[in-house]
Order: C-alpha cells, then sequence, then structure tokens
C-alpha cells in the first residue's frame, strides 16, 4: 500500500538505505553471534572453519572446562568486585557531590566545580599517575581499582545539570521544615534523581566491567587480575595458554571437543561479553537520557 | 497572592539570621571535603611527578639518589637522530590517526540523516539498538571477537575470501601493518557509529515539525529538506563536538592501540598515547614523563584554541 504511493526514485531510496543499514547492523550483531556458535559447536568442526550460520555438535564442555582454569573464576570474582563496589562508590559520591555543587551558598563553590571538571581534559601522563599510585601503596592493591573512580567528573556534571532542573521550591519547603542538607538529599533528592543515577550506574558499571590498563599497570600479582586482563594474556601469549590447557588435568575430554588456544580464546571472550550483552535490553532505555544531559553541557 | 513569587521566595531567605548563614557555607564545603581531597591526591597530585622528566631516574633508585639533568629528555627529541625520527614517526601516526578521525567524523551525521528517513518505526528502533551494542564492550573484547573472524585457519573471514577464490590460502589482517590507519579507523567506527549518532538522531527529534509541513506545502523534495531544515538543525552539535574533538588532536587515547598492536603493526600503529606506554613499560620513566608534558602542553593550548574559536563564531564556550 505505502509502497505503491511512493515515485519510483523514493522507492529506490528506500530499498538503498534499508539494505545498507541492514548490513551495516548485521556487522554489529554476527560477530557475537560467531563466536557463541562456535563456542557451542564441536570444537574439531569449529577448529576446520565450518561453523558460520548455526551450532552444530552442541554442548557446553567448553563453558564447563575452561571455568576450571586456575585463576579465572578469582578474575571473575575481582571483575564483580570492582564493578559492583566500584560503581556503589562514584554514583554515591557523585550523587551527593553533585547536589551540594548546585548549592551557591557553598565556599568556593565555582572553584572546587571547575577544579573537578578541568581533569576531564587534563591529566598529568602516564608516569607520574603510576608513580603517584606506587607511593601511595596502591600497586598490588585491590583499592586501586575502586578509589580513583569515585570522582569521575562527567556524573558529577550530569547530576549537577539534573538536580539544577528540579523546582528549588521542594527543597526550600523542606528547608523551612527544619531538614537539613543530608536529610534533603535523602529524602528529595535521591528519590527525584533516580533517572540520572540509573544511568550513571549503567555508565560506571560498563567502565568497571570493562578497565584493563590499570591492571595492566598497577598489578603484578595474578591474583588482582581481572577477567579483561586475563582475557587480553590469553589472546596474547598462545604459547602459555597451550601449556595451560595441557597442564590442567580435565582438559583433554573427548577427541572432537578437546579444547584448543582458539576455542579456550572463544569461551573466555564470550564469558566477559555475556554480562554485557544480558544486561544491555534493561540500560539501553537510560542511557539515551544520559547522554543528551550530558550534552546540554558539553 | 498566595501564590509564592521569585520575589516571595527570595524574601524568606533574606529572613534567615546572617549567622546561621555563614555556617551553611562552610558546612556545605566540609561535607564537599573529602571529595575534592580525593580529586587533589588522583587527578593533581600526580602532576608533581613531573619532576622525573628531569632526572635520569631509574625505577627502584630513590630520586635523591639520581642525577638532576636538567632538559637532557627534552633535547633527546631533537639532537638524538634515532630519538628524532622515532618521535617523528609517532607523531605521523598521530596525524594521520586524528586527522582520519576528523574527517569522517560527519559519518555520524549522515548515519542519524539516514535513519531518520527510514519509514517503518520498528526497523529504526532495531538497528539503533544493535548498532549501539559494541560501543559498550571494551577494546579487548573487540580484538578479541576480531582475532575469531579473522584467525587464519578457522576464521570466517579468511575462509569465505578462500572460497571465493579472491585468496588463495587464509591472510591474517591483524598481523599486517598495511593499511593499519584504515584499518584503526573501520574498527573505531564499527564501534562507535551506532552511539555517536544517538545525539544527532536526539536533534533532529527536536527540529519543529512544522518546519517540515510548510516545505512539503512548498513543494520541496526530500534532500531539499534535509539539506534545509535538517542539516541547520544539528550543525550547533556537530560543531561542538568537532571543536572538542580538535582539542583531543593528541589524545587518540590507547587502549584501541594497545589492543591491536603487534610485532608487525608496531611502527604504523604506535600513536602518543601508546608510545608513552611502551617506553615506560621499556622502563625509560622520564623520556615517557617528558613526553606526557608535551603533550599535555599541545592539548592544553589546543582546547584553548577550539574555545576562542568557538566564542568567535558561535558566541559560547565549549568549556
Amino acid at each position: 500500500m505505502r509502497i505503491a504511493k511512493l515515485k519510483p526514485g523514493d522507492a529506490l531510496f528506500q530499498a538503498v538505505i534499508y539494505l545498507l543499514f541492514g548490513v551495516f547492523t548485521l556487522s554489529c550483531i554476527y560477530p557475537f553471534y560467531y563466536l557463541f556458535i562456535n563456542t557451542i559447536s564441536s570444537n574439531d568442526l569449529s577448529a576446520a572453519g565450518d561453523i558460520r550460520f548455526y551450532p552444530r555438535g552442541i554442548h557446553l564442555d567448553n563453558y564447563t572446562k575452561v571455568l576450571k582454569i586456575s585463576g579465572l573464576s578469582h578474575a571473575a570474582l575481582v571483575s564483580v568486585y570492582r564493578t559492583v563496589v566500584g560503581t556503589f562508590l562514584t554514583v554515591g559520591a557523585s550523587a551527593f557531590l553533585g547536589y551540594l555543587f548546585t548549592k551557591r551558598e557553598m565556599w568556593g563553590r565555582q572553584i572546587w566545580y571547575r577544579s573537578i571538571v578541568v581533569t576531564m581534559y587534563f591529566s598529568a601522563g602516564l608516569i607520574p599517575w603510576y608513580i603517584t599510585m606506587h607511593n601511595l601503596h596502591l600497586t598490588n592493591n585491590y583499592l586501586a581499582y575502586i578509589l580513583p573512580s569515585i570522582i569521575t567528573p562527567f556524573n558529577i556534571i550530569l547530576v549537577k545539570t539534573y538536580v539544577e532542573a528540579i523546582p528549588s521550591s521542594l527543597e526550600e519547603s523542606a528547608s523551612m521544615d527544619g531538614a537539613g542538607y543530608l536529610r534533603i538529599f535523602r529524602s528529595i533528592i535521591v528519590p527525584l534523581t533516580t533517572p540520572i543515577l540509573a544511568t550513571i550506574t549503567i555508565f560506571s558499571a560498563v567502565n568497571q566491567w570493562n578497565s584493563f590498563i590499570d591492571t595492566a599497570f598497577l598489578m603484578t600479582d595474578t591474583k588482582y587480575y581481572t577477567l579483561q586482563f586475563l582475557l587480553w594474556r590469553y589472546l596474547n601469549e598462545s604459547s602459555s595458554l597451550a601449556a595451560l590447557i595441557r597442564s590442567s588435568p580435565d582438559m583433554a575430554a573427548s577427541v572432537q571437543n578437546m579444547q584448543t588456544p582458539t576455542s579456550v580464546r572463544m569461551t573466555v571472550t564470550m564469558i566477559v561479553v555475556l554480562p554485557i550483552l544480558i544486561v544491555y535490553p534493561f540500560f539501553q532505555r537510560f542511557f539515551v537520557k544520559g547522554i543528551m544531559i550530558g550534552a546540554v553541557k558539553g | 497572592m498566595g501564590v509564592p513569587t521569585e520575589e516571595g521566595l527570595h524574601g524568606v531567605q533574606l529572613s534567615v539570621p546572617p549567622r546561621r548563614r555563614l555556617q551553611n557555607k562552610h558546612r556545605l564545603f566540609l561535607m564537599a571535603l573529602p571529595f575534592l581531597v580525593v580529586t587533589f591526591i588522583f587527578y593533581y597530585l600526580p602532576v608533581s611527578g613531573w619532576i622525573y622528566a628531569f632526572y635520569d631516574f631509574i625505577p627502584g633508585i630513590p630520586l635523591s639518589d639520581t642525577p638532576f639533568v636538567g632538559l637532557k629528555w627534552f633535547r633527546t627529541m631533537v639532537s638524538n637522530p634515532t630519538q628524532t625520527a622515532e618521535v617523528l614517526r609517532v607523531l605521523r601516526n598521530t596525524v594521520a590517526m586524528s586527522t582520519l578521525g576528523l574527517a569522517t567524523s560527519v559519518f555520524p551525521v549522515i548515519f542519524a540523516i539516514l535513519l531518520t528517513e527510514i519509514k517503518s518505526g520498528w526497523y529504526r528502533k532495531f538497528v539503533q539498538t544493535m548498532t549501539t551494542i559494541p560501543n559498550f564492550i571494551s577494546w579487548i573484547l573487540v580484538y578479541a571477537l576480531a582475532f575469531s573472524l579473522f584467525s587464519v585457519d578457522s576464521g570466517v573471514v579468511s575462509g569465505i575470501l578462500v572460497s571465493l577464490g579472491l585468496v588463495d590460502e587464509g591472510f591474517n589482517l591483524l598481523a599486517s601493518g598495511s593499511h593499519i590507519w584504515l584499518t584503526m579507523i573501520a574498527w573505531y567506527w564499527w564501534k562507535s557509529l551506532g552511539w555517536g549518532a544517538i545525539l544527532y538522531l536526539a536533534a533532529i527529534a527536536g527540529i519543529d515539525q512544522e518546519l517540515y509541513e510548510a516545505a512539503e506545502v512548498d513543494g520541496a523534495s526530500r534532500f531539499r529538506k534535509i539539506w534545509h531544515i535538517t542539516v541547520p538543525g544539528i550543525i550547533p552539535t556537530f560543531f561542538v563536538l568537532l571543536l572538542l574533538s580538535i582539542g583531543n588532536f593528541v589524545n587518540n587515547g590507547m587502549e584501541q592501540y594497545f589492543a591491536f598492536q603487534n610485532a608487525m603493526n608496531k611502527d604504523t600503529i604506535e600513536v602518543l598515547d601508546l608510545y608513552v606506554y611502551n617506553i615506560a613499560f621499556a622502563n625509560n620513566f622520564p623520556f615517557a614523563t617528558a613526553v606526557s608534558m608535551l603533550k599535555s602542553a599541545v592539548s592544553v593550548l589546543l582546547l584553548f584554541g577550539a574555545n576562542t574559536l568557538s566564542r568567535l563564531v558561535r558566541d559560547e564556550s565549549i568549556i
């Protein structure tokens, strides 16, 4: 019906953009799908490059075996720890500080606020940062994952902008009833800012989960390794990975599902990417709002 | 009269005793203080580390036991031919990557404009949702995906090329140093295009629909409507982002290049941020610090330049 009404040129235009977007969208999803079907397919078919469109010889050996690799489940715990604790701290701090910075009567407000915002555009550099962390005894220390991220300027800007849009009469009437800043924050600001707090929770959680540079620099002891960093090592050190597979007793299994460096890499990648893919549909609606508020402030 | 006006509320505020207000301004500061201390420790204290650029510092030996060498590490960049060649190579990579990035910064604009032209609502939503996913995975994960897709013996890409007869045997795109700039910008947009378009999609949604209706009545074609209504509607957003990326010209970030670098492509992939990491990893702390300092100086200058430009053109600052 609709198509019939279109002029030939318009129909062609529509067809071309449908196709272009189709191809690009496919290129965005297919890598994840490809990895998934290869990790659950028979390993010798996968190694021969025969798994392209659908899984064959479905089994879960890869996942059960990979989870037994020494260090992997511990690395998963470290990743979960930094994601949960780090996110909690940065959201709490950003909410509180974002609220405080809306109070015009604060002593030196402009200076403090600007000194935080300016850090988004300026950094001392890798080595000065590393030496500072080292002097603070934050190398080989779990605190290094959560303390620096407490202050995330972008989050503070988002909360401040959001709080400024709340009618001040609400706060003022609470203040006249004798409520202090902390009480107003707890019972008025937090409930009213949930949408933006949800947004920054998601941004921070994804950031924490994805971080690996800090591990690469600050952690030499394997017990501080995160999943991301372990994956990076597996990608780059195939000889040590092969040795790891040989040394693990359960790895051999059946012939067609023998673990190879490739199968281990793909399975670990899938394990690291899965949490993001699972939470993605839930947080998708929040971040559009977040990026819009951020854009206003630029 | 019963409705509180601006003046009314203001009047109430003024009636708070002066002493109480004085306390409040300090109380607020004290509540913020712990966070300001954290900011100072992790963002400002590291600046003191710049001092290492002026010593022959070797990790493990206290700074007090290392000789002060003044500007030696800055001078080697121009006086030592090998070093100069290396710095020039890294600068060339940095300029190439940033220029490619600036030249293609219009991609998300095109993406957003074309996407709004799609008639079917669910398809539009589907495309937008799916193309945003790659933005949320780390560069290590992007590399891991690339690693599987492009692997020589079992990867799907090489398999398809062989079966189409385009290549004789499996090839490894990731281990090749040629075309690395193009490959990097391609991966960059694969990861960021959908996400980058969100802002523009929102800007387009904010354009007054009556403008389009009026143009329709006047018999404007689709392309005229895009050119005269949509494009002017999103240019301010584009301009701000463009200026910010000029400010970040020397900061390519390192995660992408760190993930994709290997011995074969090191010469062409090493941008400034990665270079600093690599020389630091080779334990040349003073030189890495010196490069960082120059980089910070240049990026501050660029940011101020971009800001001035913004003030001149739009009468508004970006920071």
